[in-house]
């Protein structure tokens, strides 16, 4: 035994002489001081790379047997689902991954929004999220395609055409998209290209970039202080815990129950009711049938509300990607001094939880058939929606802000 | 069984049923049970004397379907497959797309997923309903699927039906024909008649159901000994938690 942990540290300092091994080992994991009162919030961050790491494993495997041919993408899908060992589970995990993702990601947004943890020093860390948020719905956006059920052709055959409404070059615009006069089996490839390389290895390194960008700044917390304010003689935050082991094990735990509901939609509801796989999408593409009611998967739909609820195509293009921008410039519409909702005063807390409300309720509309009386409640929304962040400068100056802790409770 | 009903009602709870409800003829419901072998055998045995003459089930091989539903190999081979067919084959079949145009107007679809994107209510209602209407080419036509191409080619079994209408008076004082109902107005050749159709129809759906997710069974088999794994995981990783965390105030 003694023999193996000489041999294994001999290797470990024969590495740390060429490599920083040790250093980043430290930096990021057992030196990194993360405050001791995280919450429950605060297991998505790590929730959102469990997910990321399934999603590339079961899509490496699905790879294996999927053809990206109009012709193949159908019948290869379900020459997973019945052919290939074990094909059905890697495929399961993967459709309910990319709903898991989006779930996982909005409520880390809304951690943010509840204790601030985009306000200054952690501008660019939530700029980088930000840039995450919008790659995964492009990497969403063309996996959605690749089974080549009805929803995925005439979902992408919608969006692409949204490009459309973009004046002088619209037309020319969408067609470059597609490489095609319709959504073809030329539009398949290169959307496949897409959702297996460029958008992941865009989604690693901002993913990469993320987390050093927390590091440097260090984590926020439910209380939204500083805690490298108060350092004991070692330079030690004294609100500070190590991340390993605390925050590993604490994880565990987190990660576990996550894979329990996971399992729970993947061995029991796959289809999650037709919101996680459509119904109309075990349907192949018909380029020549166009289904009665077209809807994005419901992580878009709120975005796909705001979209309709505009009565111009081209004004409805504009306010769907104001919709999705406006969070970027969330650490500059925040004039409060106080970051977590904990010390806000009644305004912002009316205002976040009304902007639930909408966002929620945006999402199921984007659902449903647009109804004179749903797109009246739309717009009403919508207007809501937008009053959350450009208002904001107003009510988060004139708050009646509560003072906050020198340190955590 | 029943562990799976139970997660399954727990999900029901979280996922609106209205999506999948959507669209289905009122008063035709039906509870798949895809562990009652010997009704999907049945359902197997009406799919390959009624359905695929037409309709192929391409992504279905023969021999998984032995496996699965407990048919030996001697009898997919006498009575389940036709012509040169192997074991290993998908579930073809020989009418070319380009005459079935002709003949009915529409290539019949195929039925490997249909009742995924149908769902099991919907086929229910659909091969339940099929009434005489001379308007149409042959001669039937549908509640749950107006005017559809395909003619009801399980009329020897169920027989005959004809909608009925009644007379109803709007507020304003104009009479109306209203559809009320179908009527038996000939006898299939099913000695039971009406209520055993009832249960060819089953054996039929639930079979569709079967046949568009064949993993389905197996999934919930070995789920629930995947999440009694992770709940027993849950307890260590949790007392792992609280031992080191016991010194953090």
């Amino acid at each position: 035994m003694n023999a193996v942990i000489k041999l294994l540290s001999a290797l470990l300092e024969w590495v740390d002489a060429r490599f920083p091994l040790l250093k980043m080992w430290n930096e990021h994991l057992a030196k990194y001081y993360a405050p001791k009162n995280f919450n429950f919030w605060y297991f998505f961050g790590s929730l959102a790379l469990v997910v990321l790491v399934i999603q590339i494993v079961t899509g490496i495997w699905l790879t294996m047997n999927y053809k990206p041919s109009a012709e193949h993408a159908f019948a290869s899908v379900e020459y997973i689902m019945r052919d290939v060992e074990w094909g059905w589970w890697i495929r399961y995990m993967h459709s309910t991954g990319s709903s898991a993702f989006f779930i996982v990601v909005y409520l880390h947004m809304f951690r943010a929004l509840l204790y601030g943890s985009f306000k200054k020093p952690r501008e660019l860390l939530w700029l980088t999220g930000m840039f995450i948020y919008l790659t995964l719905m492009a990497e969403a956006f063309f996996g959605y395609l690749l089974p080549w059920g009805q929803m995925s052709y005439w979902g992408a055959q919608v969006i692409i055409s949204l490009f459309g409404a973009v004046p002088v070059i619209g037309d020319q615009l969408a067609l470059w998209i597609r490489g095609d006069y319709v959504v073809s089996d030329v539009t398949l490839n290169r959307f496949f290209a897409f959702h297996v390389i460029a958008m992941p290895l865009v989604l690693l390194g901002l993913v990469f970039v993320h987390i050093i960008a927390l590091h440097e700044v260090g984590s926020n917390n439910p209380d939204g202080v500083e805690i490298k304010k108060f350092k004991d003689a070692n330079g030690i935050p004294l609100d500070g815990i190590p991340f390993h082991p605390y925050y590993t094990v604490k994880d565990i735990v987190g990660v576990t129950v996550f894979l329990i509901f996971f399992s729970l939609v993947v061995f029991y509801a796959p289809e999650m009711g037709g919101y996680f796989l459509e119904h109309a999408n075990f349907i192949p593409a018909d380029p020549l049938k166009t289904p009665e009611h077209i809807a994005p998967v419901w992580y878009f739909t709120p975005f796909y509300a705001i979209l309709r609820a505009v009565p111009s195509q081209f004004g409805g293009v504009v306010a769907m990607g104001l919709a999705t921008m406006m969070f970027f410039f969330l650490p500059w519409l925040d004039r409060s001094p106080v970051k977590s909702i904990r010390y806000r005063g009644w305004k912002y807390k009316t205002a976040l939880a009304t902007f639930v409300v909408s966002f929620l309720t945006l999402g199921w509309l984007g659902m449903e058939v647009a109804t004179p009386l749903y797109t009246w409640l739309a717009r009403f929304f919508s207007v809501i929606y937008f009053a959350f962040f450009f208002l904001m400068p107003f009510y988060t100056s004139t708050d009646n802000d509560k003072p906050v802790p020198d340190r955590v409770r | 069984m029943r562990s799976h009903n139970l997660i399954t009602f727990i999900f029901i709870l979280f996922a609106p049923v209205t999506f999948a409800a959507s669209g289905n003829l009122a008063g035709y419901h039906m509870k798949v049970d895809s562990s009652d072998v010997k009704s999907l055998q049945r359902g197997a045995r009406i799919f390959v004397n009624y359905c695929t003459g037409c309709h192929s089930a391409a992504y279905m091989r023969y021999n998984r379907l032995g496996k699965d539903i407990g048919i030996s190999e001697e009898i997919l081979k006498s009575n389940f497959m036709f012509g040169t067919d192997k074991p290993g084959d998908t579930m073809n079949i020989a009418m070319r797309a380009s005459d079935a145009i002709n003949f009915f107007g529409t290539a019949p679809p195929d039925i490997s997923v249909i009742a995924r994107s149908r769902g099991a209510d919907w086929l229910y209602g659909y091969f339940m309903t099929f009434y005489s209407d001379p308007a149409r080419p042959f001669g039937v036509n549908n509640l749950q699927f107006k005017d559809v191409a395909m003619p009801h080619v399980l009329w020897e079994l169920q027989g005959i039906q004809k909608p009925v209408y009644k007379t109803v008076t709007h507020k304003d004082g104009t009479e109306a024909e209203v559809f009320d109902g179908l009527e038996q107005i000939s006898p299939g050749i099913l000695p039971e008649g009406y209520n055993e159709y009832k249960q060819v129809v089953y054996d039929l759906v639930n079979f569709l159901v079967y046949l568009s997710e064949p993993a389905k069974f197996q999934r919930q088999k070995i789920g629930i000994w995947v999440i009694i794994y992770l709940l027993s995981f849950l307890v260590i990783a949790f007392l792992l938690k609280k031992e080191y965390w016991k010194d953090i105030h």
